[in-house]
């Protein structure tokens, strides 16, 4: 039996970016919360100091910050008929751990959705025709509009302080910005990074194709911020150490810098790390959330009772669980039917090297930051006409110059040994000079029938439950899309004046072992129907109206940029939702 | 439970009442009106009594038993609440008001100077007074402290009586009507309840003020207390009233930040002051005239180009190639006065040891600094303070590789 504890208004699984949001808003109305996260505590200046944070074998190679898979991992196949093994090192995607989650390790690259991801099937559907789309492609409307998400995305990016250039403002294009993004209510808190070399002939290559290239918004400060907090934030150093590493400087937004120094002054927050939740529990009615189980470092197991559940974990961890907690229907892809789990996505992630005459171009390609760059927009959703292209979803795409880290940074042009004297001597003609794009062409996941979260029917946890299994793969659609966006990059690194070009394109099948981003998505998505979707719009479980569920893991699919903009955006719409609506009357905000 | 504390605190006033009748006359106002409890527990917050009569990680406040260090010993604090037995609630006010002004307990014995007598001795009365109301408030707590575990033959309180006719003056603060009221509001905060004395002063070799050197900065606790006088180089002659006040309200300003025992300080006490008092407190401080210090030696060339290469690898990220850090968020080497002051104390640490800032509600960001101790040697950290202390066409002597030796060596026996 576990030991019980004393009961909270309020129980929060992992604090990540949108746990800590949602225990900042729910702590401001009065409320106890306690957030109970599995990895340990940590703090910027301690756990990240400035003179050791970037140890790229520590921190890169050695995945120090991320889940050890002897904790927990995952099975992994492409399709239904294969049997899934178990993931022992991570690769196509880093599940976080810890304090601060993905936040910590991010590279800060802070967009917004475009209006019509939103309303994905709707929009498509009307544009080209229900025909138009393959017939397993299982895409939806999210429930919420781009303009009700506005407000909080704004919320986001001043609790951020992020660096950028406003495209459209109230409706107004502004030279400069992204064109193609949806009107934003005030610009952005800080002015956009100043961008290297390499970002400026990006620009200029694009400007002279005839594309409107922008600054891409970051969350690595291009000036000292004082956010709606308090909290201070300093000037980004572009020491090119952002992604998989923390941020000892004070310029990357995370929850350390953001949010909890903040939060953990507040008497009614608790925070208990080090402890996996293992369980939501429910009532006899199975209808709702008494709190949730959780098992310490030795082992023991505890009962916290809460009237409200947060589920704010990773998207894979999530789906789990739901499954784990039977909240929800399971999906089935052979029936069509249940829930949890469907809709599965990742991202399509391609990129172009560029190699040009050393002595005519010197990069310093270690002048970074992770979510520096210019980028462009033609070739992103539906901002392109995709008639004669016979696909669906695009992406952005851009010079982002994350980094000349030692190990990491040896790019050398095709047909080069992949050792020896040879190979040592083009890393050294080529360092300074190439153009080795962080993200290039960053493409959207749609979702699939047949491309899914579900329980492993072989392989079980230290728990002894079952893992979680992937089903996984790249379809015709994302290959095309990705071939024909890699094409028109391509012709950008070629203008800018490469020599020589490897297009480095994503194929099938799906590698588990490569890694793309980690932006696993949806499996408990958002919706306005329970039979397609696991929460409503305002992310409440249709099942457990006491139980709230954050993350990535709520989009029917992906759209063409990183997703912590959207992702953050929604717990803030939650959040007020919650303030303002369920608070007062607790129970379902849709009556289905 | 507090049926019982309600009991004692009944006694205490009692006892309180018979011997102020006694002792003090009808003079003093009404121990429990609402004005003078109010009163005593802003006075009691500008004392900051909760600092050393609180034990760390969750002593009951004031009642006592935190180790108090002095440069002869550890020396315990004592139960302040009003418990009959174990603190003060059986004391008359006379008692009390000796103990606090003179530094006499009850039974005559002397108390050491980790007490600042020497200046709460600058108090009204009237304000010692209301201290007192306050105290009888708060929660009495049954707690015996054993106050004296100072090694012989410190621990012969005897000897105080010695040190008080040599270092002790005792009597009120006399305002100088020359000044104006916020001057001398100031200087009655900052040489009496404020008792800023007792870290910045220098002090002799037997723990006495060098009252010729007030305020002037003194190495405690393994920290330099810096010079807080006027003085444009070491003291704060170069920052306005707004920054002295920013920085006490909030532990940070445009040019430094609170940490170590200074920023218990601004958390536990100036955080709460009025902002007329911190205004008056600036105007006294930028009052106190600087020396004319003597043209530091030259450092060395070869000393400064290492340490410039040092600088710019380790701490540009944060303080900036120009040393001008951040405001509200990374220290300005250029003008913080802990970069240029005569004993180098405290960079010495934050460089070896790193540093906490301190967090209020109204800047709760508290910035760290990492420990570059594992990674930087002694001549290393020398070159590199070195290089931070003349760089910005400032003049600051150089710090030697055995000067940090030691301060390391004595680092490594502190557990704060």
């Amino acid at each position: 039996m576990p030991r019980k504890l004393p009961k909270k208004d309020i129980v929060i699984i992992g604090l990540g970016w949108t746990g800590s949001i949602m225990a900042n808003e729910l702590t401001d109305e009065g409320l106890d919360v306690i957030a109970i996260e599995r990895g340990p505590w940590r703090d910027a200046p301690t756990q990240f100091p400035t003179n050791y944070a970037q140890d790229e074998l520590r921190y890169r190679i050695r995945h120090e910050l991320f889940l050890r898979p002897e904790q927990n991992t995952f099975t992994f196949r492409n399709k239904m008929d294969q049997t899934a093994l178990p993931i022992r090192d991570w690769g196509s995607f880093m599940p976080p751990n810890g304090v601060g989650g993905g936040g910590v390790h991010w590279n800060a690259e802070t967009w917004r959705f475009l209006p019509t991801d939103f309303v994905l099937r709707t929009h498509l559907t009307e544009r080209y025709g229900a025909a138009f789309l393959p017939e397993d492609m299982t895409i939806q409307d999210f429930g919420a509009t781009y303009d009700e998400l506005e407000p909080h995305y704004d919320a986001f990016e001043y609790l951020c302080g992020t660096s950028g250039t406003a495209g459209n403002l109230r409706g107004q294009i502004q030279e400069g910005g992204n064109p193609f993004e949806g009107p934003r209510s005030r610009p952005y808190p800080t002015p956009a990074q100043k961008q290297p070399f390499s970002h400026t002939l990006f620009a200029k290559a694009a400007r002279d194709l005839g594309y409107k290239p922008f600054p891409q918004p970051s969350g690595n400060l291009s000036q000292a911020y004082k956010n709606p907090l308090g909290l201070r934030m300093g000037p980004c150093t572009y020491c090119g150490f952002c992604e998989w590493f923390g941020c000892g400087n004070y310029s990357k937004a995370s929850p350390q810098t953001t949010i909890l120094p903040h939060l953990i002054r507040k008497s009614n927050f608790t925070a208990r790390d080090n402890s996996e939740v293992v369980q939501i529990n429910l009532d006899r009615s199975g209808k709702r959330a008494t709190g949730v189980t959780f098992v310490d470092t030795g082992g023991v197991e505890w009962e916290q009772p809460a009237d409200l559940v947060i589920l704010s974990a990773y998207t894979l961890f999530n789906v789990q669980m739901l499954l784990h907690s039977k909240i929800g229907a399971p999906y089935d892809p052979v029936a069509n039917k249940g829930v949890v789990g469907r809709n599965f996505t990742h991202q399509t992630i391609s990129t172009v090297n560029g190699f040009f005459d050393n002595k005519k171009f010197n990069f310093n390609p270690f002048i970074a930051s992770g979510s520096i760059g210019m980028c462009i927009d033609e070739f992103n959703g539906d901002n392109f006409d995709h008639g004669p292209l016979g696909f669906v979803g695009g992406g952005y795409m851009g010079q982002v110059q994350t980094g000349g880290r030692p190990i990491q940074s040896t790019g050398v042009p095709p047909g080069t040994p992949k050792w020896g004297a040879a190979w040592k001597s083009a890393v050294r003609d080529n360092y300074l000079s190439s153009v080795r794009p962080g993200t290039g062409v960053h493409g959207s996941f749609y979702s699939y029938r047949d491309v899914y979260l579900d329980l492993d029917p072989t392989y079980k946890d230290r728990f002894g439950r079952p893992l979680m299994r992937m089903t996984i793969d790249f379809h015709d659609n994302e290959i095309k899309q990705n071939a024909y966006l890699t094409d028109k990059f391509a012709e950008i690194i070629r203008a800018m004046g490469a020599h020589t070009l490897e297009k480095v394109y994503r194929k099938a099948p799906y590698d588990a072992t490569d890694y793309q981003t980690t932006h696993l998505n949806g499996g408990v998505i958002m919706g306005t129907d329970p039979t397609t979707s696991v929460i409503n719009r305002y992310l409440q479980s249709w099942d457990v109206p006491n139980l709230f569920v954050t993350g990535a893991s709520a989009f029917p699919q992906n759209a063409g940029y990183n997703p912590t903009g959207t992702v953050a955006a929604l717990a803030f719409w939650a959040a007020t939702a919650i303030r303002g609506q369920y608070l007062k009357n607790p129970g379902p905000l849709i009556h289905a | 439970m507090r049926n019982a504390a309600k009991f004692s605190i009944a006694i205490g006033a009692a006892a309180t009442w018979v011997a102020a009748a006694g002792v003090s006359g009808a003079a003093d106002p009404d121990g429990q009106a609402f004005d003078r409890i109010e009163k005593g527990h802003y006075l009691t917050t500008v004392a900051d009594c909760f600092a050393c009569h609180t034990a760390l990680n969750g002593g009951k406040p004031f009642a006592g038993g935190r180790p108090i260090e002095t440069p002869f010993g550890n020396i315990t604090s004592s139960n302040i609440t009003p418990d009959n037995e174990t603190g003060i609630g059986a004391w008359s006010d006379q008692q009390f008001d000796d103990a606090v002004r003179k530094g006499v307990r009850p039974d005559g014995s002397r108390l050491y100077p980790a007490m600042p007598f020497p200046a709460y001795t600058k108090m009204t009365h009237d304000d010692v007074m209301a201290i007192r109301a306050y105290l009888a408030t708060i929660e009495p707590v049954h707690q015996p402290v054993r106050a004296n575990t100072l090694p012989f033959p410190f621990n012969i309180r005897l000897a105080m009586r010695a040190w008080d006719a040599l270092y002790f003056t005792e009597g009120e603060f006399r305002p100088d009507s020359q000044q104006s009221p916020a001057w001398n509001r100031g200087a009655y905060l900052v040489q009496g309840p404020g008792h800023c004395t007792a870290c910045h002063t220098p002090k002799s070799f037997l723990g006495g003020d060098k009252t010729s050197y007030n305020l002037r900065g003194f190495n405690l606790q393994g920290w330099f207390a810096p010079d807080i006088t006027g003085d444009a180089g070491e003291g704060l002659g170069q920052w306005s009233e707004a920054d002295i006040t920013s920085y006490l309200k909030t532990g940070h300003n445009r040019v430094t930040a609170a940490t170590g025992p200074m920023a218990e300080e601004v958390v536990n006490s100036t955080s709460q002051y009025d902002d007329d008092d911190l205004r008056a407190i600036a105007t006294y401080l930028k009052s106190l005239p600087g020396q004319q210090a003597a043209a530091p030696a030259q450092a060395e060339q070869s000393t400064m180009i290492a340490g410039e290469a040092i600088y710019r690898d380790q701490c540009s990220a944060c303080h900036g190639l120009d040393g001008q850090g951040v405001a509200m968020l990374f220290p300005s080497l250029v003008q913080s006065s802990l970069t240029h002051a005569s004993d180098p104390a405290s960079a010495i640490r934050l460089v070896l040891r790193g540093a906490r800032s301190v967090a209020t509600k109204a800047e709760p960001t508290a910035p760290g600094m990492p420990s570059f101790g594992w990674q930087l040697d002694d001549a290393q950290v020398a070159a590199v303070l070195t290089y931070i202390r003349n760089a910005w066409k400032t003049a600051a002597a150089p710090v030697s590789p055995d000067v940090v030796r030691n301060a390391r060596d004595q680092l490594s026996t502190r557990s704060d």
